[in-house]
C-alpha cells in the first residue's frame, strides 16, 4: 500500500506520461497526437518539479538561518523545457496547418494511401 | 581555448542577423563566413588537445567565469574534438551550395530562412558536442531537433511535411526520454556536471533501480535520434523528402552527433564496467546492430529513389557504427569513430551528387537516370567514388573503417560477426551496382544534351569525395585521432 501512497507523485508522473504516449500511437489526427505529446512532455515537467519538492520547504528566497526551502535547480531547469516544449507545439501545429492545406485533411490514415499513391503535388 | 564559446556564439548571432538582413548574396555570404570560422577554430581545439601533457586529457572551459557545480562547463578531449570537426567541416563545405533544388520550393525572397535555420542547426549540433553539461545536451538536442524540422519541411511537395511531422513525433519521444533520463541522473548524483556525474555514478552500486532506468531512457532517447533499427522509420522518408543539400548535412553531421551522445553517455558517465559487463548491453546491440546492416542495406536494393537508397544505406552504415560500439574494445570503438568520420565525407558527397543531378535533371528516380554517365560524366564519376567507398573498397575510406571494424571482431574471436560485415559489404555492391549500370549502361533518353553541374556544386562535392580517397590512403590522421578518442573512453582496458 505505502508504494502507492507514498509515491503517489510518481504515479501521477507514470500515469500522465503514458496516456500522452498511447495518444501519440494511438490517434490518427495530427493535432491529437500534439495533444500527446503535451501531455508526455508534461509528465516530465511535473517529475522535475516533484523531485525538487522538500518537504515542508518554502520559496528558496533569502530569509532567516535555518530556513527549510525547496531545491531550484529542477524548477529552474523546467523553465527551459516549458519553453521547448512551447516551441515543439507550434511547429508540430504549424506543420499540422500546411498539411491541411496540402491534402484536405489532417487524418493520418487518409494520408498515408494518399502518399502511397505517390500523387505528390 | 579562449576561443571555444565563439563555436556556439558565431552562429548563435549570425542566424538573427541573417532575419535582419534578409539580403540573399549578404545573407549567403555571412553564413559561408561562419561556418568557415568555426571550422577554424575547431581545427584549433583539436590541435590544443592534441598538445596536450601526458596524463592529461580534457580542455575545460567555464562559462561566464562561474564555478562548474553551479554554472555550465564546456569540456574538450579527443573524441568530441574530433567530432566538432566533422560537424564544422561538413557545414563549411555543405552549405556553400545553398538551398539549390529547393530553389523552386522556397521562394528567392524566403531564402535567408533557410540559412538562418541552417545556422540554428548548426549551433545546437556543435552544443551537444562541446559541452560538458548534461542538461545543456537536452536543451542543444531540441534546438537541432526544431531547426532541422524545419529545414525538412523546406523540401519540395508535400510528402516532405508528413516526413517532417513524423520526424517531429519521433524527435520530441526521443528528446523527452534523454530529459527523464538526465533528471534521473540528477536524482542519483546531485550534479548536471558530467565529469561530477561520472565520478559518482561510479560509486553507485550497479543493483541501483535508478541507475538502470537512467540509463533505459537515456539509451533509447539517444537511439531513437541515432536512428538505430528498429527505431529508424522516421529516417528514410526525412532524407527522402528533405532539400538535398539537408539531406547531406543531417546524415552526415546529425546522426554523427546522436551516436557521440550515445558514446559520451555510455562510456563516460556509466563506463563500460557496468554498461558491458554488469548490464550485458552487447547481447542486445550487437544482433541490432547485424540486423540493422542487413535490412538496411536489402531495403536499399529495392529503391527507385536514389536518395531513398542512400537514406537506407545510411541505416546499414548506423549498423557498423553500433557494431564497433558493441564490441567494447579500443580497436572497435576506434572502427566507429573513424567511421563517423569518413562516412560523413562519403554520405555527404553522395548527397551532394543528387544534388547536383536534381539540379539539372530535376528527378531522383533511378530509372530518370538512364546515361546520365554521357551527359554529366565528372558528377556521375564522383558518383561512383562514393559508392566505391560504401562498399568498402581498399584506398577508400570505407575500407579503413571495415578493417578496423573486423579486425575488432577477429581479436574477441567472433569470426561470425566479421563474416556478416564482409557478406553486409557484398549487399552494397548490389544496390551501388544497380545504379552504376543504369547511368553507365542504358542510353540516355533521344534528345537529351549533356548537362554538366554548375562549378559551384561540383567543388563541394570533390572536396568530400576527393577527401574520401585522400583519408582512405592517408590513414595515419584520422584513425590516430579516432584511436585517442576511443582510448580516453575504455581508460584501463588493453588495446
Amino acid at each position: 500500500m505505502s508504494v502507492v501512497l507514498d509515491l503517489w507523485h510518481y504515479w501521477v508522473v507514470i500515469i500522465l506520461m503514458m496516456i500522452g504516449l498511447y495518444t501519440v500511437i494511438a490517434r490518427d489526427h495530427l493535432v491529437k497526437k500534439v495533444m500527446g505529446l503535451n501531455i508526455f512532455q508534461s509528465s516530465v515537467i511535473l517529475f522535475y518539479v516533484a523531485m525538487g519538492k522538500v518537504n515542508g520547504g518554502t520559496a528558496p528566497i533569502f530569509g532567516e538561518e535555518g530556513l527549510v526551502f525547496s531545491n531550484p535547480i529542477p524548477h529552474v531547469l523546467m523553465l527551459t523545457a516549458i519553453v521547448v516544449g512551447i516551441a515543439t507545439t507550434a511547429l508540430a501545429l504549424s506543420l499540422a496547418i500546411r498539411i491541411q492545406e496540402a491534402y484536405g485533411t489532417c487524418e493520418e490514415d487518409e494520408i498515408l494511401p494518399m502518399d502511397r499513391e505517390g500523387a505528390g503535388s | 581555448m579562449k576561443f571555444a564559446p565563439l563555436l556556439i556564439v558565431l552562429p548563435l548571432i549570425a542566424a538573427p542577423l541573417c532575419v535582419l538582413i534578409r539580403h540573399r548574396t549578404i545573407v549567403r555570404v555571412l553564413a559561408t563566413a561562419t561556418t568557415w570560422a568555426c571550422l577554424g577554430i575547431a581545427l584549433h581545439l583539436l590541435s590544443l588537445v592534441g598538445q596536450l601533457p601526458v596524463g592529461e586529457t580534457t580542455l575545460t572551459y567555464a562559462l561566464g567565469g562561474w564555478h562548474p557545480s553551479v554554472g555550465i562547463e564546456y569540456s574538450i578531449d579527443a573524441l568530441n574534438a574530433f567530432v566538432l570537426v566533422i560537424v564544422s567541416m561538413i557545414a563549411a563545405v555543405v552549405l556553400p551550395v545553398g538551398p539549390g533544388t529547393a530553389a523552386d520550393a522556397i521562394p528567392k525572397d524566403k531564402e535567408y530562412l533557410f540559412y538562418t535555420a541552417f545556422l540554428l542547426c548548426l549551433t545546437g549540433l556543435m552544443g551537444i558536442t562541446i559541452t560538458g553539461d548534461a542538461f545543456n545536451v537536452f536543451v542543444f538536442l531540441e534546438i537541432t531537433s526544431l531547426s532541422s524540422y524545419t529545414l525538412i519541411a523546406l523540401g519540395k511537395g508535400r510528402k516532405a511535411l508528413t516526413a517532417a511531422f513524423t520526424y517531429l513525433i519521433m524527435g520530441t519521444i526521443g528528446g523527452t526520454f534523454l530529459l527523464l533520463g538526465i533528471g534521473l541522473m540528477y536524482q542519483l548524483t546531485g550534479s548536471l556536471n558530467m565529469a561530477v556525474i561520472q565520478e559518482v555514478l561510479a560509486g553507485i552500486d550497479p543493483t541501483n533501480k535508478t541507475k538502470v532506468v537512467a540509463f533505459g531512457f537515456l539509451f533509447t532517447g539517444s537511439a531513437i535520434k541515432l536512428a538505430i533499427f528498429p527505431l529508424h522509420q522516421w529516417l528514410p522518408n526525412a532524407y527522402t523528402h528533405a532539400p538535398s543539400t539537408i539531406s547531406a548535412f543531417l546524415a552526415a553531421t546529425a546522426t554523427k552527433v546522436s551516436f557521440y551522445v550515445m558514446v559520451r553517455f555510455s562510456f563516460f558517465l556509466f563506463g563500460s564496467a557496468y554498461v558491458f559487463d554488469y548490464l550485458q548491453a552487447d547481447r542486445l546491440l550487437m544482433p541490432l546492430a547485424i540486423a540493422a546492416i542487413f535490412v538496411g542495406s536489402a531495403a536499399a536494393i529495392f529503391q527507385g529513389d536514389v536518395k531513398r537508397l542512400l537514406a537506407y544505406s545510411s541505416i546499414a552504415q548506423i549498423g557498423y557504427m553500433v557494431l564497433g560500439f558493441s564490441l567494447n574494445s579500443v580497436t572497435g570503438l576506434t572502427g566507429s569513430i573513424v567511421h563517423l568520420f569518413n562516412h560523413a565525407l562519403m554520405k555527404g558527397g553522395l548527397f551532394l551528387v543528387v544534388a547536383c543531378v536534381v539540379h539539372r535533371i530535376g528527378s531522383s528516380q533511378v530509372q530518370d537516370w538512364k546515361g546520365l554517365g554521357q551527359r554529366m560524366p565528372i558528377t556521375m564519376g564522383a558518383f561512383v567514388v562514393g559508392g566505391l567507398g560504401l562498399i568498402g573498397v581498399p584506398v577508400t575510406v570505407g575500407f579503413v573503417s571495415k578493417w578496423y571494424l573486423v579486425l575488432g571482431a577477429i581479436e574477441q574471436g567472433r569470426f561470425v560477426v566479421a563474416a556478416l560485415v564482409l557478406i553486409g559489404s557484398l549487399l552494397a555492391v548490389i544496390y551501388i551496382w544497380r545504379i552504376v549500370e543504369t547511368v553507365f549502361f542504358q542510353a540516355p533518353p533521344e534528345g537529351s544534351e549533356r548537362c554538366e553541374a554548375p562549378l559551384f556544386m561540383l567543388l563541394p562535392t570533390f572536396i568530400l569525395l576527393g577527401a574520401s580517397i585522400w583519408f582512405g590512403i592517408d590513414t595515419e590522421m584520422t584513425a590516430g585521432f579516432a584511436r585517442a578518442a576511443a582510448e580516453i573512453a575504455l581508460p584501463g582496458v588493453m588495446p
